[in-house]
């Protein structure tokens, strides 16, 4: 995630200090993405450097405020219009999970799938709750946020209907070729009581 | 709690001999009052043969279905019938109302079909019109209405006159994501008034809205998500 374009986002609405940038940022995103004062501080130290925020001097209660510069607002104009990178899909555990799954001896996939299922089921039904909560809030930071737990909902959603996709194609698969079938203790019994 | 609806060990077999199919395998669940249970599954997993059960428009070959204490199958076809005027709500994908008949008229229905008086059930239709947000479409025909809002008649429909079982069969299947959004928060609202709600669907994301999701396979219950296990404990104890 790119913590350098989501402040240097937020500075075009003003000059900010840390501490703000930080609770504005959780805002907008829930504790989704939680972002440490440090990281927020080092950030804005290279932006410094990279000439697309400008020290604004001090608050009158101590705090370094920071202001974007021109360049700064040419990098936020770019980052809106240009669409986020997909060519190089981020590693992604569960799927290389289950293609290990289905070649690695032993391994009851039909279980690992089922248990996957109800985990992220668990999550999206979370999610919701969220949802349900969040949704009282009429102002566009509760927005923002319920637009982050959709994205949550509907990743979630994505993964579950992958998973049945999965347990009927390995369901197939079963059927086509018997033989190919994994022996382990847990299928046969499946099988059997079917 | 007493649950609403309960199932006790159900299995539906159709037709016998070679062409003998198990719909349902023993299946046990149970929905109480404020609760929204949602059964997920693919295609042919027994979703609809158990929503039948428990609407009481079939019965099981074995085991036990008892809707506000009453076993459905004890009752009779002409006490099952009663049961759905005045028990069991049902909400389907294609909203299901007569065309001919007003949204206030449509929600009347199965008050006036169960013998309350004409001017009573329109004034109780129209609470009902009033719950799901829509008081001000009472007298338009079902064709002058979007499909998010002939779904919210719908759900009228299901829980007037008290009724608290609503049943829900791919509620939101034909609307677009964000309507639907809105029949599965009412629909959420109507168990958190008291109702006891069942969600057939095969959409994760509405499942979500449920406390419980259970999911079926090939007429068994595989898994399920987020049971009360103190709620069912105690459930336990107080049959035995």
């Amino acid at each position: 995630m790119s913590v350098r374009q989501a402040l240097l986002a937020l500075l075009e609405e003003g000059p900010r200090y840390g501490y703000q940038l930080r609770a504005q940022f959780e805002q907008r995103t829930g504790a989704t993405w939680p972002l440490n004062v440090g990281q927020v501080y080092t950030t804005l130290t290279r932006l410094e450097r990279d000439g697309l925020v400008e020290g604004a001097g001090d608050d009158g209660a101590g705090h370094v405020v920071y202001r974007i510069t021109e360049a700064g607002s040419d990098e936020v104009a770019t980052w809106f219009t240009t669409p986020v990178e997909r060519a190089q899909p981020p590693r992604d555990e569960l799927a290389i999970k289950l293609a290990l799954a289905v070649t690695v001896p032993g391994v009851d996939v039909g279980t690992v799938i089922q248990q996957q299922r109800t985990a992220t089921m668990s999550a999206l039904q979370d999610y919701t709750r969220l949802k349900r909560r969040a949704a009282d809030g009429q102002s566009r930071e509760d927005l923002a946020w319920t637009l982050v737990l959709d994205s949550l909902v509907f990743g979630a959603e994505a993964e579950i209907r992958w998973l049945d996709h999965c347990e009927a194609r390995l369901r197939r698969a079963q059927l086509e070729r018997p033989e190919a079938a994994p022996a382990t203790p847990a299928a046969v019994e499946r099988e059997a009581s079917r | 709690m007493t649950a609403v609806l309960q199932l006790r060990e159900v299995t539906r077999v159709h037709g016998a001999g070679e062409t003998e199919v198990h719909a349902l395998r023993s299946v046990s669940f149970a929905a109480h009052p404020g609760e929204l249970v949602a059964v997920m599954g693919p295609s042919g997993s027994g979703k609809s043969t158990l929503l039948t059960l428990a609407g009481g428009l079939d019965t099981p070959t074995a085991g036990t279905v008892t809707v506000e204490g009453q076993d459905l199958a004890a009752l009779g076809a002409a006490g099952r019938a009663r049961a759905r005027r005045t028990s069991i709500g049902f909400v389907f994908q294609d909203f299901n109302l007569i065309p001919a008949l007003t949204a206030v008229e449509n929600v009347a229905l199965p008050l006036e079909l169960d013998g309350v008086r004409s001017r009573t059930a329109r004034a109780t239709a129209r609470r009902a019109l009033e719950e799901v947000g829509i008081a001000d479409l009472a007298d338009r025909f079902p064709d002058h209405m979007s499909g998010g809002q002939q779904q919210r008649v719908a759900i009228a429909r299901a829980v007037v006159g008290d009724r608290r079982l609503i049943l829900a069969d791919e509620p939101t299947g034909a609307l677009d994501s964000e309507t639907g959004e809105s029949i599965l928060r009412l629909l959420r609202a109507r168990c958190d008034a008291g109702a006891a709600g069942v969600l057939v669907t095969h959409e994760a994301r509405h499942a979500a809205w449920a406390d419980r999701v259970v999911f079926l396979r090939d007429g068994v219950v595989v898994d399920e998500t987020g049971a009360d296990r103190a709620d069912a404990l105690l459930d336990a104890g107080a049959t035995q």
